[in-house]
């Protein structure tokens, strides 16, 4: 039986292999993929996002266990960044979750980001519809930590939770443009700290002053560590996907995330085929050691880079 | 193919030390590899389960209780329940000269006691992968 038979009658080896092959840019798994393909579509995307150590793992792990209770299927990727310097990375979000990891109808993977800048990893695209034709009900993304701009969660998830803490900034910070635009769904974790009601107060105002008014991203405060609120978390996940289907906003948002996602692998394809060549001739180096000389100037590098793929 | 080694770090058993763990954890790191750390108190019956989700290379275990005769090989013999037999298991802590021979025997590859330098671990991983 190959790899997509088994991960189609929900062998989790199979489901972990496909999405090792997956960061691994192999193109067996690709072709697996496009294969399986019409399997997918039955998994409901949620990203969770939010600085670090706003407890985004913790109250993922939470979140899932109610999911759970509701005899839902689920999966986790977790995403923590990769070392630019060495490839290498420590992926601990696991940590917060070890009592799914028994749980036959839970598939928790880490991913490192390998290079992707936008919170998330390259693969994690792939890592979803594996996921998905394995026959998770809900998948739910973690990604790394993040800062004011990193925002690519909104361009897989079908519904953003962005997970907020006390006292990080004043109001000038929640009308700040990026990270704060793309929830669906707040949450203010740790909210038995001084200052989570200012925190609310400060992103409900924001929110006031929004022109869109058929939908308003509900303010939770939660505890994960204490699992306070964590039902009522849930039910605002719930009635944004119940608004996504009823107003049929669902379908848009999903055609408009396919639509950067062929983009972007499109994208990768063509720095792929560019820096083989200029890699394998050596070119890249002549190249920055002429600019380095001032010999030549980076615009014009870049102009030779153009012309190789050309050919 | 040029991809990352991935290892899971990971403490079965009841003692709380972990400072052992997280050194090996970083200097694996530092070499590139990327290390799925699940912490303290881990079952075998975990461990298992998160080496087979992770899909890792090797599983990387401390035991600082005196638990190992016990712990290590039956990590290694549910491994081979659930039909893994590419992963590469190493051992650390706090490990008797003779205990050594039987852990050996019941699976565990190499065992590193204090005083081994992070550069010998790394090594030996590169050096023993099974796939």
């Amino acid at each position: 039986m190959n790899l997509g038979e088994r991960l189609l009658k929900g062998d989790r080896r199979a489901c972990a292999r496909l999405i090792t092959m997956l960061e691994n840019n192999d193109d067996q798994a690709i072709n697996i993929l496009k294969d399986l393909y019409k399997h997918s579509g039955n998994a409901y995307v949620i990203g969770i996002t939010g600085a670090p150590g706003s407890g985004k793992s913790t109250l993922t792990d939470k979140i899932a266990k109610e999911f759970r209770k509701k005899g839902k299927k689920v999966g986790i990727l977790a995403i923590d960044p990769t070392s630019p310097f060495t490839g290498g990375a420590i992926l601990g979000d696991r940590i917060r979750m070890n009592d799914l990891t028994l749980d036959k109808n839970v598939f928790i993977r880490s991913m490192g980001t390998r290079g992707s800048l936008g919170g998330m990893s390259r693969a994690t695209w792939g890592a979803v519809k594996v996921l998905d034709i394995f026959g998770m009900d809900y998948i739910f993304i973690e990604t790394v930590g993040v800062g004011q701009s990193e925002v690519d969660i909104v361009k897989i998830a079908d519904t953003v939770l962005m997970v907020m803490v006390p006292n990080l900034g004043d109001d000038i910070q929640a009308i700040k443009a990026g990270i704060m635009e793309i929830a669906d769904v707040f949450a203010i974790n740790k909210s038995d700290l001084d200052g989570a009601d200012r925190t609310k107060l400060e992103i409900e105002m924001n929110l006031d002053l929004s022109d869109q008014k058929e939908y308003r991203p509900p303010v939770v405060k939660v505890s994960a560590r204490q699992s306070e609120n964590i039902g009522e978390l849930v039910d605002k996940l719930m009635e944004h996907r119940k608004y996504l289907e009823d107003t049929g906003k669902i379908v848009e948002r999903r055609k408009k995330n396919i639509r950067l996602e062929i983009m972007k692998l499109a994208e990768e394809e063509f720095m792929r085929l560019i820096m083989n060549k200029a890699l394998g001739e050596n070119l890249l180096e002549d190249l920055v050691n002429n600019v380095v000389l001032k010999e030549m100037d980076p615009y014009t590098a870049k102009d030779r880079l153009i012309e190789l793929i050309k050919e | 193919m040029d991809r990352p080694i991935r290892v899971l770090v990971a403490k079965p058993g009841l003692d709380g030390h972990d400072r052992g763990a997280k050194v090996i954890a970083r200097a694996l790191r530092d070499a590139g590899m990327e290390v799925i750390y699940t912490g303290l108190r881990q079952t075998p019956e975990q461990i298992v389960q998160a080496a087979i989700q992770e899909d890792v290379d090797v599983v990387a275990m401390s035991i600082l209780s005196g638990a190992h005769n016990h712990l290590f090989p039956k990590v290694v013999n549910l491994l081979r329940e659930e039909g893994v037999d590419d992963v590469l298991v190493i051992g650390g802590g706090v490990i008797p000269d003779e205990d050594m021979p039987g852990l050996k025997e019941a699976g565990i590859e190499e065992i590193f006691t204090p005083g081994t330098s992070t550069k010998e671990v790394v090594e030996f991983i590169k050096n023993n992968l099974k796939r």
